[in-house]
């Protein structure tokens, strides 16, 4: 699990979470190396989200440990924002702000949490909008763009603080079919430069491809392990072969 | 064969078809399309004419301007020299008039200081903004009381009229616009103490009517002050209006605030933006924008509520106008005197309304379709 990078850049031991009465995430453990991409996939409410928000504190566990890059997340302010700085996180509905332009969505959070001065944020900024294949956009408001713009612009937004890691939470879940293929190579791409990824999502080609190993989650629980040769070939247990059936059906 | 016709009928592209609109035609479609919506445009047009067909001949047509005394008003029509003679006193209450300068100097300073407001080139607004409410009080005050820079003073009690009027609504506005802000935060803040006392507050300056507010400030006060202390009427009647104001606006603000989509809030707060920057940069801006129609709203109602400060012995636009139709030498003329007063309302409010729409449609370019 570890694999080949040394030591672990996220470890969750033992992490539990309710939601009021309900147990949401049951142990977790998991540790993910330095340039790792690992994909959890699973049914629909097992949990996947909320395991991964709770490694940028967007979520609060009740029990056990999680250490990002050597900090431990508690409830300490000045821990969960030193973290936040150095993980990046792209979300299913996007969450670009509205009343901003796309160049000033990138250069917020350079510009007021790191105070790079402005002009060497624009820089910045317009480097990764070309890098996700968008310039001519800087200057647009995201009700304008497209909805795989929108989710590379919001790609461009997390990769501006320069983060470590960066986490996906579904990132194509909510794009026309063929918008995701857009989405995908930029995360692809991305991949292949050493960013440490964490992407909960359905694509499972983009498993095949890149995934270092694969987390099938059910129920609050890691079900299985395994890099994608042997994940989708030779699954272990009955439940993730019963989710293979299902999802690989087309 | 057939796609050959079909692309040659698709490149015979029509031109949209447009109907010339003559008066004749609108007027069929709009007023006379049905029997039943013509006799309603009938009935209703014979009611204007009842009504403002009078009106419009006692108050432009009849009314009389010129003279000096209410003998020379003929009382066909409005007497509006009435409103002529009397026109300082609306408008600067019983400021002495040979300081009246200060006033007119005090207010062409505001004016000219607020346009960098409204260019919108000028990117440190907000700043400038801030900087502004701090300083001009400092002015205001100067020019209007006095005391310093040999200018005589003139006590609050004689301030009055519409100069009043904008000197409570202007400070009320600009006060209780922050504070309300604050207070609507602090009612979503997790943390405990601050939120029971934002909603203590909230809840019970909003549960009582401002003129009690007004009375208690001051009668009550002095009564809990120790001897001897005593805190201006004017300045009290602007302590309380600001706060009730307050109130209200925190809970126009919070609607905003719960309006805007919790992915907002998380997105901030995945790049690392703390509280302020969160709600600063990225809240504040979506929820104020939302709300601009309830924030103005509070402050019209504000500029007119103003008037209550009759019942602490201030004597506003409204005030000035009931005491001038007191004067014995223009008894009877008290419709004349009210009427231009609520001209005086609606001409401010209206304009509020105007700009706020402007405002609206200013920001909403570019904004989520």
């Amino acid at each position: 699990m570890t694999g080949a990078s040394g030591e672990p850049i996220i470890i969750m031991r033992d992490v539990h979470k309710w939601f009021g009465e309900f147990h949401v995430l049951k142990g977790i453990n998991l540790e993910v190396g330095k340039s790792q991409k690992v994909v959890v996939c699973g049914p629909s409410g097992s949990g996947k989200s909320t395991m991964i928000r709770c490694i940028n504190r967007l979520e609060e566990h009740q029990r056990g440990e999680i250490i990002v890059d050597g900090i431990e997340l508690t409830s300490d302010v000045k821990n969960v924002e030193a973290i936040r700085r150095e993980v990046g996180m792209v979300f299913q509905s996007f969450n670009l702000f509205p009343h901003l332009t796309v160049l000033e969505n990138l250069i917020l959070a350079p510009m007021w949490v790191r105070r790079t001065p402005r002009k060497e944020a624009e820089e910045l900024a317009m480097s990764l909008l070309e890098r996700v294949k968008i310039p001519e956009q800087a200057h647009k408001y995201p009700g304008q763009l497209s909805g795989g713009q929108q989710q590379r612009v919001a790609i461009a937004r997390a990769l501006c603080m320069k983060p470590k890691i960066m986490l996906f939470d579904e990132p194509t879940s909510a794009l026309d079919p063929e918008m995701v293929k857009e989405v995908l190579d930029v995360m692809i791409e991305l991949a292949n430069e050493g960013m440490t990824m964490v992407v909960v999502t359905h694509e499972m080609g983009f498993a095949k491809s890149v995934a270092d190993f694969v987390v099938f989650m059910d129920d609050g629980e890691i079900v299985e392990v395994a890099p994608p040769s042997v994940f989708f070939t030779s699954p272990k247990s009955d439940r993730t072969k019963l989710f293979l059936s299902q999802i690989l059906q087309h | 064969m057939a796609v050959q016709e079909r692309a040659s009928a698709a490149a015979a592209v029509q031109p949209p078809v447009t109907e010339r609109i003559t008066v004749l035609a609108w007027l069929k479609h709009n007023l006379f399309s049905t029997w039943y919506n013509s006799l309603l445009t009938i009935l209703v047009g014979y009611l204007l004419y009842l009504v403002l067909v009078p009106v419009f001949r006692w108050a432009v047509l009849d009314a009389t301007v010129s003279g000096d005394s209410k003998e020379a008003c003929d009382f066909a029509g409005a007497c509006w020299t009435l409103v002529k003679v009397r026109f300082g006193q609306y408008v600067y209450g019983l400021y002495p008039e040979d300081q009246r300068w200060r006033v007119n100097l005090a207010l062409a300073i505001a004016a000219v200081a607020m346009v960098p407001l409204f260019l919108e080139r000028f990117r440190h607004r907000l700043t400038y903004a801030v900087g502004l409410v701090l300083v001009y009080p400092l002015v205001g005050y100067t020019l209007f009381y006095g005391g310093w820079l040999g200018l005589p003073v003139v006590e609050t009690p004689r301030w009055g009229g519409l100069f009043l009027t904008l000197v409570i609504a202007g400070v009320g506005i600009t006060a209780s616009f922050p504070l309300g802000i604050l207070l609507a935060l602090g009612r979503r803040s997790e943390m405990p103490v601050i939120r029971s006392l934002c909603v203590a507050f909230i809840e019970l300056v909003r549960g009582v009517p401002l003129v009690t507010i007004l009375f208690m400030a001051s009668v009550m006060l002095p009564l809990f002050l120790p001897a001897g202390v005593n805190f201006d009427k004017l300045m009290r009647a602007l302590v309380g209006v600001a706060l009730f104001s307050a109130a209200y606006m925190a809970e126009v603000v919070r609607g905003g605030l719960q309006a805007i989509p919790k992915g907002q809030y998380e997105a901030a707060m995945a790049l690392g933006l703390g509280y302020w920057q969160m709600t600063g940069l990225i809240v504040l801006p979506q929820a104020l924008r939302l709300v601009i129609p309830g924030i103005v709203n509070t402050f019209i109602g504000l500029f007119k509520d103003t008037s209550l400060v009759t019942i602490i012995g201030l004597f506003d636009l409204l005030g000035m106008a009931k005491l001038i139709v007191t004067d014995p030498r223009w008894l009877g003329l008290a419709a004349e005197s009210y009427i231009f007063a609520a001209f005086g309302f609606w001409i401010f409010c209206y304009a509020m309304s105007r700009y706020s729409q402007h405002v609206e449609r200013r920001l909403s370019a570019g904004e989520r379709r």
